[in-house]
C-alpha cells in the first residue's frame, strides 16, 4: 500500500486517503480534432513497466489533484508535484534521470 | 508417555491450577501453560487426525509452525476452528475439541483413507473424478465436500459475540520478534533516539534463547532479555507489544501487527483482537528460525517431535514429552535435548545421527552423560499406531535394510533448522542458499525497497543465518543500528555483549532417512503433515513433469494448509530438487505470502461490523421515516424510503395508495438526498456551458433549468435542475448518488484542465433539508403555512424563490419531476424535521401522504422522465433517450461533444427510448430483451432492444414501461417480444413515452 | 426560525473517552486566494484569527479558522451568528473572487476528550497521532474508518472533529466502538 506526499498538503498520505485517476499529462482534444486525435485522448494509453507519470487525487485529504512520478515495477516514488502544468517539472524529471539514467516516458525523458 | 514433571517449567505458574476441557474430558493445567503443554501434561499425546488420511496425529512443534495440533476452540457465538494448541494460552474453562474425525478421536471411520493411501497419491482428485461428467456434479462434489475443509465452520446463524479494532501506528523502526536478537536490535535503533515499535507474538519476551542456555556476558540469557525488556520499558521512544505478531509487510514500509488482546481472558471488556495498521521507515524481521523434521517414515506417529519443541516443553513447562526418547538428527543442536532430558532425568535411548562422525563438543557431553550416540545411522521406521512404540533403526547410506529395532515412546528430531524469511520476502525480498546450513537466509544485498528506491527491511539474529547466540546478538545490534541509521537517525556503535559459546560440528544435509528408502518407507514419510504430503507424492509429481516448485505445490498441496509450509517447505523443496536431479538453489522456494501465520477475519474487518459495517448516510427526516413505517432502499451510501407501509399494508399496497394519493390529492417526498452544489465565479457560466450539454449561461437570474451531463466520451452521466442564484452564482442539483462524483467532477476539470477559470465549487448537499411538495394540493398546503408568494403568477413554472414559509427561511423550486403542481422547498437541515412536520399537520386537509422512491419513480415513469441509472448505463447517450432538445446546437464545446460526433454515436441502429405497453396490462419483467428476426453468430436470436423501467401504474392500472429499442421511435404501434426468465413470452406495443397528461398541464397550473 | 436541532442533539458517551456531539456550530466554507490581503483582513476581522499555517486551525471555543486546502478555509463562528457573519465577509471581501457559504446545517461536531482520545482517534483514522507528530492547533482531513472527516486538537488535548450530518450516526457509532471500555491502546 502506497504513501505518497501531498505537494499542496504537505500530507505523507496513505493510499486509502488517495484516488487514482489514470495517466498525467493528456491533452484534450475537442470538437474539431480528428478522429484519430480524439481517439488517441479518449483511449489509449501508457502502460509502462518502469517509469510513469500520474495523476492523483488526495480525495480524503485536502482534495486536491496532483501528480506523481513512480516506478510501476519498484514502486519507487521519484517525486509529486503541481496538478497545473503541462509537463513534469525539471526538478523531478532530475530526480528520475539519477534513478533511473536514460529514462523516457511518451515526449518526456 | 507425556507427564509433567516435578520441576523445571519456566512459564508455568504451579501454584495456579487452570482446569479446562479437551473432546468433553475436564484437564488440568498451570497457569502459563499453552493448551498444548497442558495436553500433554495430560498424556494427551494424540490432539487430532490428519486433513485427508485422518492418520492419528500429535504435536509436533511448540509454536506458530504447528501443523498438527489444531483444535475447535470455544464453544456457541465463541467457537472457532483451526485453532493451534501450541499458540492457545490455557484460561479457565477453556473449552477444546479435537478435528477431522468422526464419531471420535479415538475411532473414527476416514482412517480407512490411510489404508487406501496408495491409492489416494499427489492428484488424485484431479484425475479420478473427471470421467463420467454428470457425477462430478451429483456424486463426487457431494461427498467431497462433505469429507473436505479442515475443522468446522461455526453455526451460520450465531454472531461472533466480540468485537475488533485497527490502530494505525507510525514508527522509525518496527522490531518484529521479540526474542533475545529482536530485544537487542529495538534497543540497538532505540539508542539513537529513533521511535522503536518492538511486536511479540508469544505472551512473554526472549523466544528460545532462555531454552537452549548459554550465557551473555557474567548473566543466563533468561536474566539478560529481563535486563533488555527493563531498559527498553524504560525508554520513552519505545513501544513493546507482546501477544502481537506481525503478520505481513508490504509496499512503502507498511506492516501488519495482529494482536490478540483477550483470547487469553475471553469474555473481557473491550476487542478480542486488535489489527495494528503500522507504517514504519525501517522494519527489523528478527522472527527466528524454526526445526525441519526429519524424512523418515513414520514421522508422523504421535509421540514424534521436534528436538526443539521437545526441550521446550521441558523447559518452559516443565514436561517430559515421553519416558524413553530417541533423538533423530543431523546437527549438533539436538544433542542439547538429549541432554536437558536425560539431566531432569527421563531415559534418552540414543542419538540416532545421520553424520558418520557424529557431533562435536555437545556430543561428548551426551556421552558422558551416558547417553549413547549411533554415528551414520537413521531412522529406517517408526512403529506405532496413536503413539510410538518401537523405532527401527538402520544405516543412513543404503534403503534400510539390517533394522534395530528398539521400543520407546517418544522420538526427538532435528533435521537442521531455516531462518523465518517470510516477512522478509513478503514484500519482493530475495533470499539465498546456504550451503553449510543447508537454508535460504535473506540476501541482505537485495532487500524490498521502500518509496525511495532504499531496503526498508533488515533481518536480524537467527531469522538472518547466524544460529549461535553470540554472532546472534551481534548481528541483531548491527542490524537494529543499521535501522536507525537508514531510518535517519545516527546510531550510537556498540558491539553487543560476548557470550559462551560451545563449538560445534557442521551439519550435514538430510532430506531422506534412510538415504535410499524403498518405496514403502518413502510413501510413510511426510513432508507436509497437515496436508498428508509425503516425499513419495513430491518425487510423483516430478516424474508426472512437474518442475515449477509453484506447480508442483499445487498439485501436491505442499504447504498449502493454515501453517503455509513453514516445517515442510524446504524438505519439499530438496526432495524435488532431488528427484528433478537438481540442487536447491535452482528449484527456487514458492512464493511467501502474508499473513505470516492465520489471523482472525475479524480483526481484518476491525470496527466495520454491527451497526458500522457501511456508512449509512442518513437526512434530517430518516428517524420520522423509520418511526413511520419507512421500507429502506439503498440509494449510494443513503438509505431512502421506498414506501411508507402501514399496518395490515403489503408494500405494494403502499406504493399504490401513494401513488394515487400523490396525484389526487398532496404527497410530500424527502428529496433532501439530492446533491447541491454551489457554482460561483466571473466564469461560473462559461464552466457550466462546458459541464453540461445545455447552455447555462443564459440562464436568467431566478429561473430553473433541466440539465444533463455527459462525460468526455458522450455518455450520459447525471442529470439535475440548474438553478441560476445571482450574476455570478448557480446551484447545481444532482442526482441522489451523484453528488460527490459530480462535485468531483467539476473540481477535476477545474484543477486540472481549466486552472485559469474563476471558479469555486462547494458541496452544500446537506446544508439543505429539501422536501418535495407534489399534488393538485400542493400550492393549498403551502399557502396555509403562509408567507412567500407562491402563487402562479409569483412564482411560475422553472423558476425559484427565497423567502420565509410559515416560521421557516425557505428557497421555493417550481420544478416537478412527477408531472403535477410540485414545489420543492429546501431548508436549513436543523429545521429540516420541523418544516416536514408542519407540512404533515397543515397537509391534513388536504389529504397528504408522504411518498418513498417507488412512487416517485412510477410518477416519472408515468411522465416518460428518464431516470440516471435505470434508462442510462454508462453506455447511453442523450440522443438515445430523445433528449437533442437539451443538446445547445450553438455551443462550440461541451463535454462529450466531440464524442458525440464519433459514428457509432451517430449511428442511426442505436437503441432509441420508447413507452412500453404490454397487450394484456400485466408488468414487463425488468431488464427484459426483446427479441428480433434471425440469429446471432452464436445461435441466439438476435436482440433489438431492453426493458430499463418496469412499474405498476395504480393511476393507469395496469404495467406501464419504458425500453431503448431498436428503430424504436419509428416503429410506434408495432408490437414486440420479450422471453421472461419464467419462460413466458410477453408481447409488447411500442408507446409514446409519455403516458400521463401529455400536454404537461397539470404541472403548470 | 424555527428551532435548530443538530444531528444527533447532544448525543454523548462515556468510555475509555468521552464522546459528545457538541451541537450546532456556525461554519462558513470559504474559498478563495488565501493569500490576498483582502482575505487576511475580512477572516481576521470576522474572527479575531490569523489565516492558519497548512494543516492547523486557528481556533478558540466556537470561532477561529481551519486550514483546508491551499484555496479553502472552514470559518467557525458562533452559530446563532453565521448569517450574520456571512453578511460581514461577503461585505469585507468586495469585489475579490471568492466562494463564501453557510455549512452549519451539514456537518456535524463532536469532541472526543479524556487520557485516551489519541487511542480512540489513531483506531479510525491513518494519521500519526502521537505527541509530537499531532499537538494542540494542528488539524488534519482524513477519513474516519469509512467517510471524510477532520479534526484538530485543542489546547487542552482534546479533539475536534467534523463531519458530515448525514454521517453523525456512523461517526458516533464509531467512536462509541474506538472508546469501548477496555480498549486503550496505551501506545503513546
Amino acid at each position: 500500500m502506497l504513501t505518497l506526499q501531498c505537494p499542496y498538503c504537505g500530507v505523507d498520505a496513505d493510499e486509502t486517503e488517495l484516488a487514482n485517476g489514470g495517466e498525467a499529462h493528456l491533452k484534450r482534444f475537442g470538437p474539431g480534432s480528428d478522429d484519430d486525435q480524439f481517439h488517441d485522448y479518449l483511449f489509449m494509453r501508457e502502460n509502462p513497466k518502469g517509469v510513469h507519470l500520474e495523476r492523483w487525487r488526495h480525495a480524503a485529504g485536502c482534495g486536491k489533484w496532483f501528480h506523481a512520478a513512480r516506478c510501476t515495477m519498484t514502486l519507487e516514488v521519484f517525486g509529486t508535484y503541481s496538478a497545473q502544468v503541462y509537463a513534469p517539472p525539471q526538478e523531478i524529471k532530475d530526480a528520475i534521470t539519477t534513478k533511473r539514467p536514460g529514462w523516457s516516458w511518451r515526449e518526456f525523458q | 508417555m507425556s507427564t509433567r514433571l516435578e520441576k523445571q517449567g519456566r512459564l508455568i505458574d504451579r501454584s495456579k491450577q487452570v482446569s479446562f476441557t479437551f473432546n468433553g474430558t475436564t484437564m488440568r493445567g498451570y497457569e502459563g501453560d499453552t493448551l498444548a503443554s497442558a495436553l500433554l501434561a495430560n498424556d494427551q499425546m494424540m490432539m487430532g487426525r490428519s486433513f485427508k488420511y485422518h492418520r492419528p496425529r500429535g504435536v509436533v512443534a511448540s509454536g506458530a509452525e504447528e501443523p498438527n495440533a489444531l483444535v475447535g476452540l470455544g464453544e456457541g457465538s465463541r467457537y472457532e476452528p483451526n485453532q493451534r494448541a501450541t499458540t492457545t494460552e490455557l484460561f479457565e474453562g477453556l473449552t477444546s475439541s479435537s478435528q477431522n474425525h468422526w464419531p471420535s478421536l479415538e475411532f473414527d471411520v476416514g482412517a480407512i483413507n490411510s489404508s487406501l493411501s496408495r491409492f489416494l497419491p499427489a492428484g488424485f482428485y484431479y484425475k479420478m473424478f473427471i470421467h463420467p461428467q454428470p457425477f462430478w456434479k451429483h456424486v463426487y462434489e457431494p461427498i467431497i465436500r462433505k469429507s473436505a475443509g479442515l475443522g468446522k465452520a461455526p453455526d451460520k446463524e450465531l454472531k461472533d459475540a466480540d468485537t475488533y479494532e485497527h490502530f494505525y501506528a507510525f514508527a522509525d523502526v518496527l522490531v518484529v520478534g521479540g526474542g533475545i536478537a529482536g530485544l537487542q536490535a529495538a534497543k540497538a535503533a532505540a539508542k539513537s533516539g529513533a521511535k522503536v515499535l518492538l511486536l511479540e507474538q508469544n505472551a512473554y519476551w526472549g523466544g528460545r534463547a532462555p531454552v537452549d542456555g548459554g550465557t551473555v556476558g557474567e548473566q543466563s540469557t533468561d536474566a539478560y532479555i529481563d535486563q533488555l525488556v527493563a531498559e527498553l520499558e524504560a525508554m520513552d521512544n519505545v513501544t513493546l507489544r507482546t501477544r502481537c505478531m506481525g503478520a505481513g509487510v508490504y509496499d512503502h514500509g507498511y506492516a501488519l501487527g495482529y494482536e490478540r488482546v483477550s483470547d487469553h481472558v475471553p469474555g473481557a471488556q473491550g476487542p478480542r483482537h486488535r489489527l495494528w495498521r503500522i507504517r514504519a521507515k525501517q522494519i527489523v524481521t528478527a522472527t527466528g528460525a524454526i526445526e525441519r523434521p526429519l524424512s523418515f517414515a513414520g514421522n508422523d506417529v504421535p509421540g514424534v517431535m521436534l528436538a526443539s519443541a521437545m526441550r521446550d516443553y521441558l523447559v518452559n513447562w516443565g514436561i517430559s514429552s515421553g519416558q524413553r526418547v530417541i533423538v533423530a538428527t543431523n546437527n549438533d543442536d539436538a544433542y542439547r535435548t538429549a541432554i536437558t532430558l536425560k539431566k531432569a532425568g527421563v531415559d534418552v535411548l540414543r542419538v540416532v545421527d545421520a553424520r558418520p562422525n557424529a557431533g562435536g563438543a555437545l556430543a561428548d557431553e551426551a556421552r558422558a552423560l551416558g547417553i549413547r550416540v549411533d554415528p551414520g545411522k537413521a531412522i529406517a521406521k517408526v512403529k506405532g499406531g496413536k503413539r510410538v512404540k518401537k523405532v527401527a533403526i538402520c544405516n543412513q547410506e543404503g534403503v534400510g535394510g539390517a533394522r534395530e529395532e528398539v521400543s520407546c515412546d517418544a522420538v526427538a528430531m532435528s533435521g537442521g533448522w531455516s531462518p523465518v524469511v517470510h516477512l522478509w520476502s513478503h514484500c519482493g525480498g530475495k533470499l539465498i542458499w546456504d550451503e553449510t546450513q543447508a537454508h535460504f537466509r535473506p540476501d541482505a544485498a537485495r532487500p524490498p525497497l521502500g518509496s525511495d528506491g532504499n531496503g526498508f527491511v533488515i533481518a536480524a539474529g537467527s531469522a538472518n543465518g547466524p544460529l549461535e547466540l553470540g554472532s546472534v546478538l551481534q548481528d541483531a545490534q548491527t542490524a537494529g543500528e543499521a535501522a536507525a541509521n537508514a531510518a535517519g537517525f545516527t546510531p550510537v556503535t556498540e558491539n553487543a555483549p560476548e557470550c559462551e559459546t560451545t563449538a560445534e560440528n557442521a551439519m550435514k544435509a538430510v532430506w531422506l532417512m534412510p538415504e535410499n528408502a524403498e518405496i514403502d518407507l518413502r510413501m510413510k514419510s511426510w513432508l507436509d503433515y497437515q496436508n498428508d504430503v509425503k516425499v513419495s507424492d513430491v518425487q510423483l509429481a516430478a516424474r508426472e513433469g512437474y518442475e515449477s516448485v509453484e506447480h508442483t505445490k499445487r498439485y501436491t498441496t505442499l504447504g498449502m494448509a493454515t501453517d503455509q509450509g513453514k516445517l515442510s517447505n524446504i524438505n519439499g523443496l530438496a526432495t524435488l530438487a532431488n528427484a528433478l536431479g537438481e540442487e536447491v538453489p535452482q528449484v527456487g522456494t514458492t512464493t511467501f505470502r502474508p499473513p505470516y501465520h492465520p489471523i482472525s477475519m475479524g480483526a481484518i474487518g476491525g470496527e466495520a461490523r454491527g451497526e458500522v459495517f457501511q456508512p449509512v448516510r442518513q437526512t434530517p427526516i430518516h428517524g420520522w421515516s423509520d418511526d413511520n413505517g419507512a421500507d429502506w432502499e439503498p440509494v449510494g451510501q443513503w438509505r431512502r424510503p421506498f414506501a411508507y407501509v402501514r399496518s395490515g399494508e403489503t408494500v405494494h399496497d403502499a406504493v399504490n395508495r401513494e401513488v394515487k394519493n400523490t396525484r389526487e390529492h398532496l404527497g410530500l417526498l424527502d428529496a433532501s438526498t439530492l446533491g447541491k452544489l454551489i457554482v460561483k465565479g466571473p466564469d461560473a457560466g462559461k464552466f457550466l456551458d462546458m459541464m453540461y450539454t445545455n447552455m447555462m449561461s443564459t440562464l436568467k437570474v431566478g429561473k430553473c433549468r433541466y440539465g444533463l451531463m455527459c462525460s468526455e466520451n458522450g455518455f450520459l452521466m447525471d442529470d439535475g435542475v440548474v438553478a441560476r442564484i445571482d450574476e455570478d452564482t448557480f446551484l447545481c442539483h444532482t442526482t441522489t448518488g451523484g453528488a460527490e462524483r459530480i462535485h468531483g467532477h467539476m473540481e477535476e476539470w477545474l484543477q486540472t484542465e481549466w486552472w485559469d477559470w474563476k471558479v469555486y465549487v462547494a458541496n452544500v448537499t446537506e446544508q439543505f433539508a429539501q422536501v418535495a411538495v407534489v399534488g393538485p394540493n400542493a400550492r393549498k398546503v403551502l399557502e396555509k403555512l403562509g408567507g412567500m408568494d407562491l402563487s402562479k403568477e409569483a412564482l411560475p413554472f422553472m423558476e425559484w424563490r427565497d423567502g420565509k414559509i410559515g416560521a421557516f427561511d425557505a428557497r421555493a423550486y417550481r420544478i416537478s419531476f412527477s408531472g403535477e403542481l410540485s414545489y420543492e422547498i429546501a431548508v436549513p437541515a436543523s429545521q429540516g424535521l420541523a418544516f416536514w412536520n408542519a407540512l404533515l399537520e397543515a397537509g391534513q386537509e388536504f389529504g397528504v401522504m408522504p411518498y418513498g422512491t417507488e412512487t416517485l419513480h412510477i410518477l416519472r415513469a408515468e411522465k416518460g422522465f428518464i431516470m440516471i441509472g435505470d434508462e442510462t448505463d454508462g453506455t447511453v447517450i442523450p440522443q438515445d433517450l430523445g433528449l437533442n432538445w437539451a443538446i445547445s446546437k450553438k455551443k462550440e464545446d461541451f463535454l462529450g461533444k466531440r464524442a458525440m460526433e464519433r459514428t457509432h454515436m451517430t449511428d442511426r441502429n442505436r437503441w432509441k427510448l420508447v413507452g412500453l405497453e404490454t397487450v394484456d396490462g400485466s408488468v414487463l419483467p425488468d431488464g427484459a430483451y426483446a427479441v428480433g428476426e434471425g440469429v446471432n453468430a452464436n445461435g441466439q436470436r438476435n436482440m433489438i432492444g431492453r426493458v430499463t423501467s418496469t412499474y405498476f401504474s395504480a393511476n393507469l392500472n395496469r404495467g406501464i414501461a419504458m425500453g431503448l429499442v431498436l428503430h424504436g421511435p419509428d416503429r410506434m404501434n408495432e408490437f414486440i417480444e420479450f422471453p421472461g426468465t419464467d419462460g413466458k413470452i410477453y408481447k409488447a406495443k411500442i408507446v409514446d413515452p409519455v403516458i400521463y397528461d401529455q400536454e404537461g398541464k397539470k404541472q403548470n397550473v | 426560525m424555527s428551532n435548530p436541532v443538530s444531528a444527533l442533539n447532544h448525543a454523548s458517551y462515556d468510555g475509555i473517552a468521552r464522546i459528545d456531539e457538541i451541537g450546532l456550530q456556525g461554519m462558513i466554507t470559504l474559498r478563495g486566494d488565501l493569500s490576498s490581503d483582502t482575505m487576511a483582513k475580512a477572516v481576521s476581522g470576522l474572527t479575531g484569527q490569523e489565516i492558519p499555517a497548512v494543516n492547523r486551525a486557528n481556533v478558540v471555543g466556537d470561532t477561529g479558522l481551519c486550514w483546508m486546502s491551499p484555496d479553502e478555509l472552514l470559518v467557525l463562528v458562533p452559530y446563532v451568528q453565521v448569517e450574520a457573519k456571512l453578511a460581514e465577509l461577503n461585505t469585507a471581501l468586495g469585489g475579490e473572487h471568492a466562494l463564501a457559504v453557510n455549512v452549519s446545517d451539514a456537518r456535524a461536531v463532536f469532541r472526543v476528550t479524556g487520557d485516551s482520545a489519541r487511542d480512540v482517534m489513531a483506531k479510525l483514522a491513518p494519521v500519526d497521532l502521537s505527541p509530537g507528530a499531532f499537538e494542540p492547533g494542528h488539524f488534519r482531513r482524513t477519513r474516519l474508518a469509512q467517510v471524510a472527516g477532520a479534526f484538530w486538537m485543542e489546547t487542552d488535548g482534546s479533539f475536534r472533529i467534523i463531519c458530515f450530518r448525514s454521517a453523525a450516526d456512523y461517526v458516533f457509532n464509531l467512536l462509541k466502538v474506538a472508546a469501548q471500555p477496555g480498549s486503550k491502546v496505551d501506545a503513546f
